[in-house]
C-alpha cells in the first residue's frame, strides 16, 4: 500500500516542481518586458521616436551596427571556414582567443581597446601615423561592436562549415575544383543557413553592445551614443524617451529571434542536425 | 596507364599495394571491408598522401614520396563515383555535371555543349533541370557518372558505385556502364563487393587482404587457383575446410582423402597434411541423371536447390546442389535443357580427384615475380 502511495506521488512531485520552476522562469522573463509595454501606447512610442537625441542615436546606431557587421562576415567567415577544415599548431589559442569576447566584461574590453588603440597605445600610435583616431569616434564604436560581435559570427559559421558534408568537398576536389570555387560555390551556399544566424545574431549584438562602447568611445550625442547608451542617459532625465527607445530595441530583438526560430525547417536550417549544430 | 606503388599507414592500418592498369582496362579491386580499398581510392584520387611509394599516371608523376611530388586532387585527370552519390544538393542534375567545367572555366558554349551530351549519354537529358532529392537512386548514380566523364578523365574510380541500388536498377546500369566503360580510353579501377560485378566488369582482378594484395588475375587465374580461402569464397567456387586424412596404400590410385565436416572426398596427392582448405572448380563437376561409372572418385548425389544465370553473357548457368557437401556446378544452358535440369530434380554430381585443389598451394609463380 504504501509503496503505491510513494510511487504515484513522487511523478507528481516532480512534475509539480518541473512546473513551478517553469512558470517562475517565464513570469521572470516575461515581466520586464509587459512593465515596459504596459506604460505606454503604440501612438506615444512613435511620436517620442520623433525626438531629435532619439533619431540621432537610431541613425548611428544603424550605421554603425550595419558597419560592425558587415566586418565581422567579412573577417569572420574565412576565419570560421580555416577552424572548421584545418588542425594547426595552436588551433587552440584562436580558438580560445575567438570566444573570450562572449565571456569578457564588455567594459574589461572597452578599457583594453583604449589601452591598445588610445594615443599611448601601440595600435593608436600606428593609426595616429595614419591620421586615424578611435576613441572616443563613430568609428571607435564601430571597433568596440566588431570586437564584442565577431564570437556571434565565428561560432555559428564554424559549426554548420563542420557540418557539411565531407564528402561534397571531397568531390568537388576530384572534379577540379580549386579549394577556393570550392568554398564559395558549394561551401557557401550550403553553410547558408549557419551563416545568416551568425549574421543575426552578430548584427544584434552589436546593436545591443552598451560596456565596450561606452569605455571606448564615449557617450557623445549624435557621434558616439548609440540607441542603448541613449536609453541609460535618458533614464536619468527623460523617462518616456527611455520607454520609447527600450520598447523599440526589445521589438527588433523579439523579431530578430522570432524570425530565426520560425523559418521552415527544410529551407533555412537545412536538416534537423544543422538546427543542433546552428544552437 | 596507371602504376603505382605505395605504402600508407592510418593508425595501427598499414596498406601497402601496387597495381598496373592499362588504358582501356578495368581492373576489379576487390576485398573485404578494411582491406584497404578505399585508402587506395582515396591515394589514387589524391585525397590522401601516401607515406611512400610512387604513383605515375601517363608517364605524368602523381606521387613520389622520392622526389617528393604530389599532385592535389583538383590537378589530377581522374573522375570518382562512388558509393554516396555525394551530389550537390543545390545544384540540378546538369549544373552537377557542368560543376567541374565550370571549375576549370570552360567557355560557357562548350561547357552547355559537353554537360548535355555527358547527360545524353547517361540517358538523363530530361532530368537535367532536377535537383538530386527530385531524383532516383539509380538516376542520381546517373547524373554522378555524367559529372564524373563529362571531364574526360584518364583514371576513372568506382567505388562500389551501385551497392546502394535495388536490384533491378543495378542490373540496368550494370550493363549501360559496362557499354560506357567499353567507349572510354581511360584505365579504370572498379571496387566491388560483389561477385557478379567482379566477374562482368574485370577483365582482370587484384584481391586485396589486411591491406595487401594477395592475388592479382583473370577471373580464370583466381578460379583456377585461389590463394586464400577469402578468394575461393569470393568467386563462388566450391571451398571446403577439413582434415586431410593418411594417403591410401599406392595403386588405389596414389591419391589422399579428405575429411569434411559433411562428407569426405578423394583428392590428387597432397604435400601438407591436418587441416587444410580445398575448393572444387565448379566447371569441373559433372552433372547427370545415371549414377556415373567413368574414372571419377568423387561421385554424390542430391536435388537441386538453384539455377542462376552466370555473368557476363549468361552462357553459363550455376546449379546448386543439396548433395553432402552441398555443391555448386557450373554447366552450359545446352546442358541445362538436355538434362532437363530444375530445382528439386535428384542429380549426380561428379568430379575427378585431380578436379580439387589445396588453397594456398602455388602451382605456379607468383604474378609479377
Amino acid at each position: 500500500m504504501a509503496e503505491v502511495a510513494v510511487r504515484s506521488l513522487r511523478p507528481s512531485l516532480a512534475r509539480f516542481g518541473v512546473l513551478a520552476a517553469s512558470v517562475l522562469l517565464l513570469g521572470f522573463l516575461a515581466l520586464p518586458f509587459i512593465g515596459l509595454l504596459l506604460r505606454v501606447s503604440a501612438g506615444e512610442v512613435l511620436a517620442r521616436l520623433a525626438r531629435p537625441v532619439v533619431i540621432d542615436a537610431l541613425r548611428l546606431s544603424f550605421i554603425t551596427s550595419v558597419a560592425a557587421t558587415a566586418v565581422v562576415v567579412v573577417l569572420g567567415i574565412p576565419v570560421a571556414w580555416l577552424l572548421a577544415t584545418r588542425e594547426f599548431p595552436g588551433k587552440r589559442v584562436v580558438e580560445v582567443l575567438v570566444d573570450l569576447p562572449v565571456v569578457l566584461p564588455p567594459t574589461v574590453a572597452g578599457f583594453a581597446l583604449l589601452m591598445a588603440f588610445g594615443r599611448a597605445g601601440l595600435g593608436g600610435r600606428a593609426l595616429a601615423a595614419l591620421g586615424i583616431s578611435l576613441p572616443f569616434t563613430t568609428l571607435g564604436v564601430v571597433v568596440a561592436q566588431v570586437f564584442m560581435a565577431v564570437p556571434f559570427m565565428v561560432g555559428p559559421a564554424r559549426a554548420s562549415f563542420a557540418s557539411l558534408d565531407r564528402k561534397l568537398l571531397d568531390a568537388a576536389a576530384t572534379l577540379r575544383a580549386r579549394e577556393a570555387f570550392t568554398f564559395f560555390h558549394v561551401a557557401l551556399p550550403l553553410a547558408l543557413p549557419g551563416l545568416l544566424a551568425g549574421v543575426a545574431m552578430s548584427g544584434a549584438r552589436a546593436l545591443g553592445e552598451f560596456g565596450a562602447t561606452i569605455t571606448f568611445a564615449g557617450n557623445l550625442p549624435g557621434t558616439t551614443q548609440t540607441m542603448p547608451l541613449a536609453v541609460y542617459v535618458a533614464l536619468q532625465s527623460d523617462l518616456d524617451a527611455a520607454v520609447a527607445l527600450s520598447v523599440l530595441l526589445l521589438v527588433m530583438a523579439f523579431g530578430l529571434l522570432l524570425g530565426l526560430r520560425s523559418a521552415p525547417a527544410g529551407s533555412f536550417w537545412g536538416r534537423g542536425d544543422a538546427r543542433a549544430q546552428g544552437h | 596507364m596507371l602504376e603505382l606503388k605505395v605504402t600508407s599507414r592510418l593508425g595501427t592500418f598499414e596498406l601497402e599495394a601496387e597495381l598496373d592498369v592499362a588504358d582501356r582496362e578495368v581492373m576489379v579491386l576487390v576485398g573485404e571491408s578494411g582491406s584497404g580499398k578505399s585508402t587506395l581510392l582515396r591515394c589514387l584520387a589524391g585525397l590522401l598522401r601516401p607515406d611512400r611509394g610512387r604513383i605515375v599516371m601517363d608517364g605524368a608523376l602523381w606521387f613520389d614520396s622520392e622526389r617528393p611530388a604530389w599532385l592535389p586532387a583538383h590537378e589530377r585527370r581522374v573522375g570518382v563515383v562512388g558509393q554516396d552519390v555525394a551530389l550537390f544538393p543545390h545544384l540540378t542534375a546538369a549544373e552537377n555535371v557542368a560543376f567541374g567545367l565550370r571549375a576549370q572555366r570552360t567557355p560557357a558554349t562548350e561547357r552547355r555543349r559537353r554537360t548535355a551530351a555527358a547527360l545524353e549519354r547517361l540517358g538523363i537529358a530530361a532530368l537535367a533541370a532536377r535537383k538530386p532529392h527530385q531524383l532516383s537512386g539509380g538516376q542520381q548514380q546517373r547524373v554522378a557518372i555524367a559529372r564524373a566523364i563529362v571531364l574526360e578523365p584518364r583514371l576513372l574510380l568506382l567505388d562500389e558505385p551501385f551497392s546502394a541500388l535495388d536490384a533491378a536498377s543495378r542490373r540496368a546500369i550494370r550493363a549501360e556502364l559496362r557499354k560506357l566503360l567499353d567507349e572510354l580510353s581511360c584505365a579504370t579501377v572498379y571496387v566491388t563487393h560483389s561477385p557478379a560485378e567482379a566477374l562482368s566488369f574485370g577483365e582482370c582482378i587484384t584481391v586485396l587482404e589486411a591491406g595487401r594484395v594477395s592475388q592479382v588475375g583473370t577471373r580464370e587465374d583466381l578460379m583456377r587457383s585461389p590463394r586464400s580461402p577469402y578468394v575461393a569464397e569470393f568467386l563462388g567456387v566450391n571451398l571446403f575446410r577439413g582434415t586431410l586424412t593418411a594417403p591410401e596404400p599406392r595403386g588405389a590410385g596414389g591419391g589422399a582423402r579428405i575429411a569434411l565436416p559433411q562428407g569426405e572426398l578423394a583428392i590428387a596427392e597432397c604435400a601438407g597434411s591436418g587441416d587444410t582448405a580445398i575448393v572444387v572448380r565448379p566447371r569441373e563437376i559433372t552433372l547427370a541423371l545415371e549414377r556415373p561409372t567413368g574414372t571419377a572418385r568423387n561421385v554424390f548425389e542430391g536435388a537441386i536447390e538453384e539455377l542462376v544465370p552466370e555473368p557476363p553473357d549468361g552462357e553459363l548457368v550455376r546449379v546448386s546442389l543439396a548433395t553432402q557437401p552441398p555443391l555448386i556446378a557450373e554447366v552450359t544452358r545446352q546442358a541445362v535443357s538436355a538434362l532437363a535440369l530444375a530445382p528439386g530434380r535428384r542429380v549426380f554430381a561428379s568430379f575427378k580427384a585431380a578436379g580439387v585443389a589445396v588453397v594456398g598451394e602455388q602451382d605456379e609463380p607468383p604474378l609479377g615475380a
